[in-house]
């Protein structure tokens, strides 16, 4: 059980961050909100270090691609748990296509180098400030973000699909 | 008398002290009894080539007593499993360390075809990368149909030329993969 609940945290976030918090749901009861990339590491900042809520974890960081939502295609998402209240938080920052760029979180845990890196492989988030952000699963010569939509997650170089073979 | 059958003799003259084949023949034969495999296994084909390899079905009564893992000593790449397109380059280099005369088995879907990873970041048959003698069907095939593939590619080393390494054919296939 939870020791601090979903309403007591978004007061404190609110009550610091305030009109940079949108969009919040809280989906299966994990509280999730929108910010923008100017206050992202701020606020991951301000809840790792805030005594009281101690989000030291940042469980999960990947990435998500909606072309359909224009001015909002890329999305990073953090996922942060607070091992001391047994609690979580989910924040998300859209992007827009054509300026894919977002602070690296790398400054607050170094753990977050190998996800971004991850997350720059499969959907091409330029994280500003990341050490050394290249390819870490695919192979290094691949020109192509294989996670977003306009991509064929098929291999085209496979031939044995082709409906000549069925007689279609 | 012990039931132990030994290989039959090539076909070749026979007379009272003497025997008379072609060198061809008796090295082929000579060979296909001692290939050395290098099992290059990445995921459940290598687990039935375990099964292969253990005493139930025992594929060194063909000769492949000693698996090599090491290339350099290796006539025979085994390939058995998912070769992601990170590994392919490891794979080809692996290859390219064995000496002539090589042979390369692509054991199950993965290794022949991609199997069913359609997908970017796998190799859509290792055939992409290096070339194939026998390619053995299945998802994983059972370890009868790996010695099926064994003996096909025994079959192989025994009937082919000692020069065919030599042939244009042969380099142009190299050539095509890019090898020397």
């Amino acid at each position: 059980m939870a020791k601090i609940t979903n309403e007591e945290l978004l007061q404190k976030v609110t009550a610091q961050f305030g009109d940079k918090i949108t969009d919040v749901v809280e989906p299966y009861g994990l509280l999730t909100f929108e910010t923008a990339r100017e206050s992202i590491i701020d606020m991951l900042r301000w809840l790792k270090n805030d005594p009281q809520l101690q989000f030291i974890y940042l469980t999960d960081l990947t990435g998500i691609h909606y072309p359909e939502i224009a001015g909002k295609e890329i999305g990073v998402i953090y996922h942060l748990h607070s091992l001391v209240n047994n609690t979580r938080i989910r924040i998300k920052v859209f992007l827009t296509e054509g300026d894919i760029n977002i602070p690296s979180a790398t400054e607050l845990w170094n753990g977050a180098n190998w996800m971004e890196r991850e997350t720059y492989d499969f959907f091409g988030v330029n994280f500003v400030g990341h050490p050394d952000l290249r390819r870490i699963l695919n192979v290094d010569d691949m020109t192509v973000f294989p996670m977003r939509r306009e991509f064929p997650l098929e291999d085209p170089n496979r031939v044995d699909k082709q409906d000549y073979y069925f007689g279609r | 008398m012990s039931d132990i059958q030994i290989v039959a003799a090539p076909p070749g003259v026979e007379g009272s002290g003497f025997f008379a084949t072609s060198l061809d023949k008796a090295i082929g034969l000579a060979r296909s009894h001692s290939l050395w495999p290098l099992p290059f296994a990445t995921s459940c084909c290598g687990i039935e080539f375990m099964a292969t390899m253990g005493s139930h079905y025992d594929l060194s009564r063909f000769g492949a007593e000693r698996l090599s893992f090491s290339p350099r000593q290796a006539d025979l790449l085994m390939v058995m499993g998912t070769i992601s397109k990170k590994m392919a380059p490891v794979l080809r280099q692996v290859y390219l360390q064995m000496a002539e005369p090589r042979w390369v088995m692509a054991v199950g879907a993965c290794a022949s075809s991609g199997g069913i990873f359609d997908t970017y970041s796998v190799l859509q048959g290792i055939d992409e990368v290096i070339p194939v003698d026998v390619y053995v069907p299945g998802c994983p095939p059972r370890p009868e149909g790996i010695i099926d593939g064994f003996i096909n590619i025994q079959k192989l080393v025994q009937t082919e030329s000692l020069r065919r390494r030599d042939s244009p054919e042969y380099q142009k296939l190299l050539s095509s993969y890019g090898i020397q």
